[in-house]
């Protein structure tokens, strides 16, 4: 039965032009995702681009998840599907619709809503993710004593009581926390080398590479150099993306706010933004606009770029790749789901296949499976691994015997799940034109 | 302007791959933007040419029909070599994958309401479901699937006389099941073959399948299923299946999600990367930049960042209605997003629809008009750029869903119109 309300005066009979039915519904507060569920015309795209649909038998998938359930929402006494929970946040349903339909910002908003008002906030469950959703708290603890850290998690016993008391798959190898971090060693440096008030880029590293794989901003930023850029690093939080995947939108909107100002700071004295991470891209991008409402957080998405695709776009980096030339080496390069959603998943394989030395295999479509955050719960752990099966085999099938990708989440279950050594765009590049 | 080729596609589904593997056939750089997925996921994957003139009978061989249709049906304007230059580029996109190439004629196939289509090409898959094939069939079914009946796909089939015995038959697919399990889920199932609890014991889920229709077969030389055997295994499945019953199985094509669309778009996908096309995916065109009546870039938003794609010739094959090239709204409109060509349409929109379902919709034959070049025309009948062609759904003057000729259309259009857009761009090298 339709939750539409039927006007009492209707007749049918009577000439159409007194109905209008964009007008049944009360208009909508808050954010209006009406014209988003009402574009949804069940062409099923969204379901069978889902990689947790595929393998997980009791999720209803996103254009349950989305629009339908929405819909259901009308009705006061109907409560958020728990099975919310087992999205993974991939947005691959945002990337298939034919219509445009919001369906990851309609999960998004379901999760947060969810996570608010129906999750028992002393559960083992809200705990956990609260705290992978906060990794940067996390990881700026652990780098204070990066040692001592890496060899804490390294325990046995340690793991183990990760998987019992948290919930944390004993299967995962905590990623190691480097000696000295990005903005250490920036700091360190004295900063960019270039000076250039009228090229300058400012450097969103994210979490990732500050505390972890620090190669890839400091690739970024002698890339960048390379090309002229003075490089900026201002003070930056977390982006969030833990945060929404977790439906935790309060800390997610408490980082962005840092974000916004600091990073709209730059851009009003001339700066684009730049990202390593698609993750982080993606976040600034997309999901800021989406479901925040702070002064500048538009600016902020109209001048964030990858660091590949601005190049790309701003220099001619087609021609300063067929002038270099790298060591023999081939590489199994596998697209982040968020890249795919800012038209990125083609770059770094259409780049490098023209690059003198340098082998690419794309290892197809499919979506690693871990999904940031989501691979990292017991409960998730075999999804994520099922889903992960198509891309380690294909990853055995190419001819290279290293992965590359953008994001750091991808690199950790591909190195998972083949041993392989994952590298970065940015450090391929790095070796090719610096 | 770092971003430059020769000529630049616009829209991923089958009349723009197929006009970017058209254009690409010699030296120019070709780049498809596509936007989100396109509509061959839930197209039954069948290529038809020309299926029906008018309500009557189905027509036998498209190439001598063509003549009948009036002079500024698509096919009219692009002539018949065209239409064979489009299958013929078609056939060699995907191989082997699909039948019908030997003859001019068309093929019968059952759908899985139980009609019977006239169609051009079909998938390899579905070829052992010739209607004209005298073999006894069998049709299966299963619980699980609402929206699909064997024993009333196999009494229409009888009804329209078809020249062989066809029975139906409902089973449970085996395995354990959520009880609104999708298409993809069993597909997937038969895929990588996982092991599912059957008669008691423990076996692939190929084999099981097999075991649960056997006692059915009866007489029948052939076995039918709704079409999610597979999906990248899907020759894999039906090889087995057939022998473990001993008989031909072959996939009737059905609605959306549909695994033959699937199928050939992802082959379509493999055939622009083989040749070299490059692609971006995820970002519409919302704009363009032209010197007078020529296109010198179109505007790609890349997520809030406006960022040009420059190239020589440009391809719009966006679609039509339902794929968003064309779009209409309550006030009347019904336009061309990108390039704002022009479509004829009636201000009115009572008038853009008849009472009649399947009568004469005016609204099925909106989209652009050509000329011989495929370049679209405006209201007083001239190219509305000198270097933007149309392919595909996004051409009209003609109802391709009731002549059954959609496929067809958006072969022969790529087909010319990467052509011309190929070797212009040849000729602008030379000049330069």
């Amino acid at each position: 039965m339709s939750d539409a309300q039927q006007p009492s005066d209707f007749d049918a009979t009577t000439a159409v032009d007194e109905f209008e039915p964009v007008d049944v519904f009360p208009s909508s507060e808050d954010m209006d995702l009406r014209p988003g569920a009402d574009n949804c015309y069940k062409c099923t795209s969204c379901d069978t681009s889902c990689p947790v649909a595929e393998v997980d038998e009791d999720f209803p998938g996103p254009k349950f998840q989305g629009p339908e359930q929405w819909r259901l929402k009308r009705h006061e006494d109907v409560d958020i599907d728990d099975s919310i929970l087992s999205c993974s946040n991939c947005m691959r349903c945002d990337d298939a619709c034919p219509s445009s339909v919001p369906l990851s910002q309609m999960h998004n908003t379901a999760r947060g809503e969810y996570v608010e008002e129906h999750m028992d906030k002393l559960s083992r469950e809200y705990l956990r993710n609260r705290m992978l959703s906060n990794y940067r708290t996390m990881a700026s603890i652990g780098s204070k004593v990066p040692r001592l850290a890496n060899f804490v998690m390294g325990l046995g016993i340690t793991s183990t009581l990760g998987e019992k008391i948290m919930g944390i798959p004993s299967e995962r190898d905590v990623p190691e926390f480097a000696t000295e971090t990005f903005r250490q060693w920036w700091k360190k440096r004295g900063g960019s080398t270039v000076s250039n008030p009228d090229k300058q880029v400012a450097y969103f590293h994210g979490c990732y590479s500050n505390y972890n794989t620090v190669e890839v901003g400091k690739a970024m930023v002698r890339v960048f150099e390379e090309f002229g850029y003075e490089v900026l690093v201002p003070k930056q939080q977390c982006s969030g993306t833990p945060m929404f995947a977790n439906g935790m939108l309060k800390d997610a909107r408490r980082e962005a706010e840092v974000n916004v100002r600091e990073l709209g700071e730059a851009i009003d004295n001339g700066a684009e933004v730049i990202a390593s991470c698609t993750s982080c891209s993606m976040a600034l991008r997309q999901e800021y606009p989406e479901l925040f409402d702070i002064e500048g957080i538009e600016e902020l998405s109209e001048h964030t770029w990858e660091a590949l695709e601005f190049l790309r776009v701003h220099e001619d980096l087609g021609q300063a790749i067929l002038d270099s030339e790298v060591d023999p080496q081939a590489f199994a390069y596998h697209a982040p789901c968020h890249a795919r959603n800012q038209g990125l998943d083609r770059q770094a394989v259409e780049l490098f296949r023209d690059l003198e030395g340098a082998t690419i295999e794309d290892v197809g479509e499919s979506c690693s499976g871990i999904s940031g955050t989501y691979g990292w719960k017991s409960e998730k752990y075999e999804t994520s691994m099922k889903i992960g099966a198509e891309m380690f085999d294909h990853m055995e099938h190419a001819e290279g015997d290293v992965g590359m990708t953008e994001c750091p989440t991808c690199a950790m279950q591909m190195n998972h799940g083949t041993g392989y050594e994952i590298r970065h765009p940015l450090e391929l590049l790095e070796e090719a034109v610096v | 302007m770092a971003i430059r080729e020769d000529v630049i596609v616009i829209g991923g589904g089958l009349a723009g791959s197929m006009a970017a593997l058209e254009a690409a056939d010699g030296e120019a750089s070709v780049r498809l933007v596509t936007h989100k997925k396109s509509t061959l996921r839930h197209a039954s994957g069948l290529i038809d040419v020309l299926g029906y003139l008018d309500e009557s009978e189905p027509v036998s061989d498209p190439f001598a029909a063509i003549s009948e249709l009036p002079d500024d049906h698509p096919y009219s304007i692009a002539g018949e070599a065209a239409i064979r230059d489009g299958l013929a580029r078609f056939d060699e996109a995907v191989g082997d994958t699909y039948q019908g190439d030997h003859t001019d004629s068309n093929a019968l196939l059952p759908t899985f309401g139980g009609a019977i289509k006239p169609t051009a090409r079909y998938p390899d898959a579905a070829a052992a479901g010739l209607a004209s094939d005298s073999r006894d069939m069998l049709v299966v079914g299963f619980e699980e699937l609402t929206e699909y009946n064997a024993g009333m796909l196999a009494d229409h089939l009888d009804a329209a006389d078809v020249p062989f015995d066809v029975d139906g038959v409902e089973l449970n697919f085996p395995g354990e099941y959520a009880n609104d399990s999708r298409v993809t889920r069993f597909a997937k199932r038969l895929d990588s073959d996982e092991d599912v609890d059957h008669d008691g014991r423990t076996m692939g889920a190929r084999q099981a399948l097999a075991a649960s229709v056997e006692p059915h077969l009866g007489d029948a030389e052939r076995v039918g299923f709704p079409a999610f055997l597979g999906d990248d295994h899907a020759a894999d499945v039906r090889a087995d299946l057939e022998r473990e019953l001993g008989v031909d199985v072959f996939e009737i094509p059905m609605g959306p999600p549909s695994f033959p669309g699937m199928r050939l778009a992802d082959r379509l996908k493999d055939a622009v990367d083989d040749a070299g096309i490059h692609i971006s995916a995820g970002n519409p065109v919302i704009d363009y930049e032209a010197d007078g009546d020529e296109i010198e870039a179109v505007i790609v938003d890349s997520k809030g960042r406006e960022v040009p794609y420059h190239a020589e010739e440009f391809i719009l094959a966006t679609g039509g209605l339902v794929g968003k090239g064309i779009d209409s709204d309550r006030d009347g409109t019904v336009e061309e997003p990108i390039f704002d060509c022009h479509i004829p349409h009636s201000d009115d929109r009572y008038d853009w629809f008849e009472q009649e379902a399947f009568g004469n919709q005016p609204f099925a034959h909106f989209g652009v008009r050509i000329d011989e070049g495929m370049r679209p025309l405006d209201a007083g009948g001239d190219p509305e750029f000198t270097n933007l062609r149309a392919a595909g759904g996004v051409v009209g003057g003609t109802d391709p869903v009731a002549e059954k000729s959609q496929s067809g259309i958006s072969l022969t259009t790529a087909a010319v119109a990467g052509q011309r857009a190929r070797n212009q761009a040849a000729k602008r090298e030379v000049s330069q």
